[in-house]
């Protein structure tokens, strides 16, 4: 009878192909209600952040390193828009989730993340790894890490302020771009940055720092790409690394880190296995690719961070000009999966109020 | 007692004597809406059983997020209404000049343009890098602060105020011509006729055409998502994409879509109440232009002569026309750069248009679908059997949408489906079903109307002769009905190819739509990119338009508006 | 014989009862004041509404059960006899072919049919192109072809000018002889009945009856 009905109403278009291609949905919907769609066996689908994967990133070395080592496999890269989007869209997915690897994590998320059941213990050996603090998790593996920093223009400022409370001071001119906490792991770190520094009365800092805010992005790359560098605001939430990479590649000294009296957070990025996924001896291999020396060597300009392990003398010559941090800060994990709902209310509050 | 049992299975036998039960459709079109609204609808409510109300609802966000959807609604309705009243007047006291009627034919284009196209058409007028802000710069002022509530209220006004002088043009052209006569010949001044021939037609208007608009400014969600700019000016829509895509807490997603979905039946039960003439703008789209000509000549009488009032027209108009082209041209202008070409031939671009482009389709396939199963149940009920209510009461059913608005059925479809499948692969059949939806209340607006005028005409013919079912359909029903099914297939279409709602939720890089990506391009700030996607959408949904109602409709004039 | 038995219904306040008895060749037209329910009696018998209790009967066998198409009936409208987005000969096909499937030979049949009420060659021609009186014509073939025995008329002419009224009551009058149906025509003009030769029905106190004379 639905097919009579179906006739009735489609008749009139008199499309024969309109009609079979209908049917053809139908089928088409059939088919892809089946559970988790994982790609052939020999495709590792890793999620993780634009910047990763694009040309000048570290993934297309990784990538040729990596498949070149493991024989006929091949490593998809699946660029979400942004750092803390792959959480979100692995927890949207939930068990039918296509990826094998998440990478583009930090440490800031790893409670939360262990939290969703959706993660696999990594099985990669992390004890050889040089990190400012001592590793203890079974489950992510480290791949790179840096200070957030306020990176600015010295063309645009003489002289950036050296602390926060000459931030929310500085004159009218002076203003920041920033990423949004919900979506991106600067951004989360700058919330969390402020909550080490300020405790209590971080609520109160942040709408004092409202009128020095532009504007709040939704990941790292529009921040600093389209809007930093084409002049649009003096300053932007980026890492102290930052200004390595136009040092050596560009050869400017034009943009600089600001080293804040209060210290710098410290953020550790981490890569981690699937659960659901049915490829985990190669997802294993990958990490234990990846705290290599050959894959870590792409990461200081790459990513523009430090790498996880000495190598010695191959850190880039400009990486010595960088600032170092007064102080380390950073609040553990499970501190943070406690409170973090609360704290973005907070930041939304103290945004959205006038 | 033989006879009137006799007489009961007569009266059976009678009703049983057709071809095609009449409630058929219209019993498959309700329970596909049904099923697809309400389904949704309980799985939300499922989950907010666990929700804890108190604190739910005292949480300082949740109250400002809808505090500030109902002010920037308000807002922007007085805004638009406003500026729309002084333009009507305008116009229709200016029954000729150059121009007049591409003016008007642009003021219903707002109801064809994507909503993303034209919002970068504004801030590429606008916003921090536009003409508005260079021009400012060379005169060594600082830039505007254009995103938040100026840029959400500059964008309604720039869709609703169109809108709105049609309607207010419409109902002003209507006034008999002998009214005019009358007031010439009792030497009325301007200030009497306003107060009492003009203000009591618009006044007539207003309430239905205010609530309308509030709706619509209330309820949307490209406008704010762009133009937003952070936590500051959100509303209800967007905050619920946001907890949903930016924190997975479903729980306040669940808690927003209860309040959006209350504030919207509200909003409904209230439009009830002022039953509008419902031109507003759909099966009078095809008619205005021929009205516009004629009835120019109805108020020959009472033009605008002296040198203040055609001052004041000239402002009225040159501004309202000034404020909706900007944009426009700013468009058509940075479309075409250095980026124009390596976009067009994009992977990403060539994908995101085919799927536009199947969504579309479908969508209004599915939409003229259910439309027509609707309206043929509805037309018996009406006429045959003479329940005019309960024929309401079905098209009611297609206008589900409005109490659901599609934000808050996305998330249910997705409450409904993630324990199921993954979501993201299906996106574009939800896309399509949303979508649908969404273009359903528009198309039985465009299609009842002619449905129910050419079958009482000729109800009794038909029923002496027999033509029914498949023939009635084709021989009578077809013919006659073509060109408005054209006319809703190309505007459900068009509306399904440059809606940004469902596909935000549910798009990924796996599938994107055009407006999707134009979004994605505008929020990377590469603006040359979003401009050549803002381009290539606004000329695909314009094709999609023109060629459907060609090919549905068949020759003769091509009504575009 | 077409017999009405207590036939009842009831609109509003107003409550219909009809018994009465029709010969099968004969000629009837009915006639009262408007709004007495000339058209309610019609769309009983044709088949628009059903009763309330009652019997309709042709020769003994109950219409009740049948929709208007099956019954046998033609109905000449006042308005609306024609759609207008169809030429003049498939108006008349839909007459004895509602999905418009026709051998060849009917269309000729159709011809001739139009050529008998003097519309010769107007087969292509669509119903915008035509007078009132010629567009009432057409309906009147159609009626011809379709050869019920029962003719009812809703004022079929009162829409036209007095000479072509004259020369339909002509018409009507010939195809009444072709083929002596029943027919029942509600009319205002006592005149048309006069030249109908008819019987009068009196539609009085939601009752009919037959006058005599």
């Amino acid at each position: 009878m639905i097919m009579t009905v179906l006739r009735n109403w489609l008749s009139p278009l008199k499309y024969q192909g309109l009609r079979h291609s209908l049917q053809g949905l139908t089928l088409a919907i059939a088919a892809s209600f089946s559970l988790g769609t994982h790609a052939e066996d020999n495709v590792l689908t890793v999620y993780t952040y634009e910047s990763f994967t694009a040309e000048w990133g570290p993934g297309p070395a990784i990538k040729e390193g990596f498949e070149k080592q493991c024989g006929n496999c091949t490593i998809d890269f699946v660029a979400l828009d942004s750092s803390a989007g792959i959480l979100n869209r692995v927890q949207l997915e939930g068990e039918n989730t296509r990826a094998d690897v998440v990478l583009g994590l930090d440490t800031n998320l790893m409670a939360i993340a262990e939290d969703t059941g959706l993660l696999a213990p990594s099985g990669v050996n992390t004890s050889a790894l040089q990190l400012p603090i001592d590793w203890e998790s079974d489950t992510f593996v480290p791949f790179d890490y840096g200070y957030f920093a306020f990176v600015y223009d010295t063309e645009a400022l003489a002289s950036a302020p050296k602390s926060f409370e000459a931030l929310i001071n500085a004159p009218e001119n002076v203003k920041i771009i920033i990423q949004d906490p919900r979506t991106s792991t600067p951004g989360l770190g700058l919330l969390l940055w402020m909550k080490a520094v300020y405790g209590d009365e971080a609520a109160e800092k942040w709408a004092a720092l409202q009128p020095r805010i532009l504007t709040v992005t939704k990941g790292w790359s529009e921040a600093y790409f389209s809007l930093f560098l084409n002049g649009e605001a003096p300053m932007v939430l980026s890492y102290s690394t930052s200004p390595g990479y136009h040092m050596e590649i560009d050869k400017t000294d034009r943009y600089q880190a600001a080293a804040f009296e209060e210290g710098h957070y410290l953020q550790v990025e981490v890569a981690a296995l699937l659960e659901s996924s049915p490829k985990k001896a190669l997802g294993q291999q990958f990490l234990n690719y990846l705290i290599d020396r050959e894959a870590q060597l792409s990461i200081p300009l790459g990513n523009v961070m430090f790498p996880v392990i000495d190598l010695e003398n191959s850190l880039p010559p400009s990486f010595s000009k960088l600032i170092e941090p007064a102080s380390t800060l950073l609040i553990p994990a499970e501190e943070i999966r406690d409170n973090r709902k609360q704290w973005i209310d907070e930041w939304l509050e103290s945004s959205s109020a006038r | 007692m033989a006879g009137i049992l006799v007489g009961q299975i007569s009266r059976l036998q009678y009703s049983l004597n057709r071809t095609w039960p009449w409630w058929s459709g219209g019993v498959v079109a309700l329970v596909v809406i049904m099923a697809l609204t309400i389904a949704p609808l309980v799985s939300m409510l499922v989950e907010a059983g666990t929700i804890d109300w108190k604190t739910a609802l005292s949480d300082t966000y949740t109250q400002r997020v809808v505090w500030f959807s109902l002010y920037q609604a308000l807002l922007s309705t007085l805004l638009s209404l406003g500026c729309a009243i002084p333009v009507a007047l305008a116009l229709a006291h200016s029954p000729s000049f150059h121009g007049r009627r591409f003016l008007v034919t642009l003021f219903s284009l707002s109801l064809v343009i994507p909503t993303i196209v034209a919002i970068y058409g504004i801030v590429a007028v606008y916003g921090r890098t536009g003409w508005l802000s260079r021009a400012r710069e060379i005169i060594d002022l600082e830039p505007l602060s254009f995103y938040g509530l100026s840029g959400i209220l500059i964008a309604h006004v720039f869709f609703n105020m169109p809108l709105a002088t049609r309607v207010m043009l419409t109902s002003l052209e209507s006034i008999p011509q002998s009214n005019w006569r009358l007031a010439r010949q009792l030497g009325m001044s301007s200030l009497s006729i306003w107060r009492f021939i003009e203000w009591p037609v618009l006044r007539g208007q207003l309430a239905g055409l205010a609530l309308l608009v509030f709706t619509l400014c209330f309820t949307s969600f490209a406008i704010v998502m762009t133009l937003g700019g952070g936590p500051r000016a959100t509303t209800i829509e967007v905050a619920i994409y946001q907890s949903l895509r930016f924190d997975f807490d479903i729980p306040m997603a669940v808690t927003l879509a209860c309040l959006q979905l209350g504030i919207c039946l509200f909003l409904t039960l209230l439009s009830t109440l002022f039953k509008t003439d419902s031109d507003i703008g759909f099966e009078n789209v095809t008619e205005l232009t021929k009205n516009t000509a004629s009835s120019s000549l109805l108020i020959n009488t009472a033009l605008w002569d002296s040198r203040w009032q055609k001052l004041a027209s000239l402002m009225f108009i040159t501004a309202a026309s000034l404020f909706v082209i900007a944009p426009l041209m700013a468009l058509l202008i940075s479309s075409v750069n250095s980026s124009t070409l390596s976009v067009i031939t994009d992977s990403t671009t060539l994908r995101a248009i085919a799927n536009t482009c199947i969504a579309a389709l479908f969508s209004a396939v599915f939409a003229i679908g259910l439309a027509l199963g609707l309206l043929v149940s509805a037309r018996h009920l009406r006429i045959r059997l003479q329940y005019s209510r309960s024929g309401q009461w079905l098209q009611l059913a297609g206008n589900m949408i409005l109490i659901i608005p599609p934000v808050v059925l996305g998330t249910g479809l997705f409450l409904l489906l993630r324990p199921y499948a993954d979501v993201f692969s299906i996106a574009l059949l939800l896309v399509i079903v949303i979508n649908s939806l969404m273009a359903l209340p528009f198309v039985l607006r465009i299609m009842d109307a002619p449905m129910m005028r050419t079958a009482e005409q000729h109800d009794k013919l038909i029923r002496s002769l027999g033509v029914q079912g498949f023939s009635r359909w084709r021989h009578i029903d077809w013919p006659q009905l073509r060109k408005p099914i054209a006319l809703a297939t190309a505007f459900a279409a068009t509306l399904s190819a440059g809606d940004l709602g469902a596909i935000a939720l549910f798009g990924s890089e796996r599938v994107t739509t055009l407006p999707l990506l134009l979004y994605q391009r505008m929020g990377s700030y590469r603006m040359e990119e979003a401009a050549v996607t803002a381009g290539l959408l606004l000329l695909l949904c314009l094709t999609l338009f023109i060629v459907l109602q060609r090919l549905i409709g068949g020759k003769n004039r091509v009504v575009i508006t | 014989m077409l017999s009405l038995h207590n036939v009842r219904l009831s609109y509003d306040d107003r409550h219909w009862d009809f018994t009465i008895t029709l010969h099968t060749h004969g000629i009837y037209a009915l006639m009262g004041r408007s709004g007495s329910g000339k058209s309610t009696f019609l769309n009983l018998i044709g088949g628009f509404v059903l009763p309330e209790s009652g019997a309709i009967q042709w020769n003994e066998q109950s219409l009740l059960p049948l929709q208007p198409a099956q019954r046998p009936i033609t109905t000449l409208f006042q308005r609306h006899n024609l759609f207008g987005h169809l030429p003049v000969w498939k108006n008349i096909a839909l007459g004895i072919a509602p999905d418009l499937k026709l051998p060849k030979s009917t269309r000729q049949q159709i011809s001739q049919v139009l050529r008998s009420v003097g519309l010769a060659n107007f087969d292509n021609k669509k119903p915008a192109q035509l007078s009132g009186g010629e567009q009432q014509r057409v309906a009147l073939a159609r009626c011809l072809l379709r050869r019920k025995p029962v003719l009812l008329l809703d004022e079929p002419f009162s829409a036209l000018d007095s000479t072509t009224r004259t020369e339909m009551i002509t018409l009507l009058k010939e195809l009444i002889t072709q083929y002596k149906p029943c027919v029942i025509m509600i009319t205002h003009d006592q005149s048309d009945a006069d030249a109908m030769g008819a019987s009068i029905l009196d539609m009085k106190n939601d009752n009919v009856s037959l006058r005599n004379t």
